[in-house]
């Protein structure tokens, strides 16, 4: 009678959080997804004519990649590590080239008027072309226009891309476009 | 005076263990905050490629996943070391993508379905062949945000 319980031994709750702890590690996975985005072209109506897209011939580039991992941008085969600079050239024209892509004057609205680059990549690839190749290309592509528009971005702004606010991100986007096109698919080797 | 010796002589209290549940309960519900279910077992054997331009997931839950490799070695008896396309639980082919697609749009609401992203997780040394094709079936699904899988490239 007038006995006290004893306080129940708590040093097993710990023992138990951590088995829950372990469980959760190892059926949960850090999830940190990364990678290239794209927007595929939508596909095109079979009764539409396929002309109606025609661009004209300097404001397109294209590159190819063959089942080798070659790459040949415009005419001219090429290093991956090259591409970027090539590319840099192509969008942003310097010396108003004829053979390079035409430029607009088109009024972004915050900014005033810009002189936009028409230009186009068009990218090609093989069916045996390797996807580390392929990859290793778009990132390079990516690379070149993100150059350009942190290069924009301190001409106006003072600072990079990734400063600037959503509104100046905006602009800056209108005023160097990525505008990359995954082309039909074709065999480039047969030719 | 004698008061304190005495008190010199007693051995240190032990730490109360009773908060060691607690710490432990904190790092679970960091765990379960920062990580997600892993919602299906890889089949296939994915070595990312690297890229230094890689941009983040914004939308995890709008988006399905496609994988393609060499099947793992348990399934390469069965299914050869070709490379599969592995849709949720099990290999695929490419027109079983249509399917796919569908009823991963059905999963999710009205508004979000115009922000569905497909995730094209490739192993580097697939070719671009079946990639080619998983595209065009996308585009013919009109799923046309996609990402391609890959990871940060360290400089």
């Amino acid at each position: 009678m007038g006995k006290k319980t004893p306080a129940i031994n708590s040093s097993s709750t710990a023992d138990i959080a951590f088995l829950l702890l372990c469980y959760f590690l190892m059926t949960t996975t850090m999830g940190s997804n990364t990678g290239l985005q794209r927007r595929l072209p939508p596909m095109p109506d079979a009764n539409q004519k396929a002309e109606d897209q025609k661009v004209n011939r300097r404001n397109i580039i294209v590159v190819k990649i063959n089942s080798a991992d070659r790459i040949l941008a415009g005419t001219d085969p090429i290093d991956v590590s090259q591409l970027k600079d090539k590319i840099k050239i192509f969008l942003t024209n310097p010396t108003d080239d004829p053979s390079l892509p035409e430029k607009t004057m088109t009024d972004i609205e915050g900014f005033g008027e810009y002189a936009v680059s028409k230009g186009v990549i068009s990218l090609q690839n093989d069916r045996g072309t390797s996807y580390h190749a392929y990859i290793a290309v778009q990132n390079e592509l990516v690379k070149a226009v993100n150059e350009l528009r942190d290069e924009f971005a301190t001409r106006n702004y003072g600072r990079d891309f990734n400063a600037c606010t959503s509104d100046q991100q905006e602009i800056i986007k209108k005023a160097v476009p990525q505008n990359i096109s995954e082309a039909e698919p074709k065999d480039v080797s047969r030719k | 005076m004698s008061r304190f010796k005495k008190g010199e002589k007693k051995s240190t209290p032990t730490g109360s263990s009773g908060s060691i549940s607690d710490i432990v309960f904190m790092l679970l519900f960091f765990f379960m905050v920062t990580t997600q279910m892993r919602d299906t077992e890889n089949k296939v054997m994915v070595t990312m490629p690297q890229a230094s331009e890689v941009v983040k997931l914004e939308r995890k839950d709008l988006s399905s996943y496609i994988n393609v490799g060499t099947p793992t070695r348990t399934y390469q008896a069965q299914y050869g070391t070709d490379s599969r396309i592995q849709l949720n639980d099990s290999f695929k082919t490419v027109s079983d993508i249509r399917d796919f697609i569908a009823a991963e749009r059905d999963a999710m609401s009205e508004a979000d379905r115009q922000f569905m992203t497909t995730v094209i997780k490739a192993d580097e040394n697939v070719r671009m062949g079946i990639i080619t094709d998983i595209k065009q079936e996308l585009r013919r699904c009109s799923a046309l945000k996609i990402m391609y899988a890959a990871t940060r490239k360290s400089e």
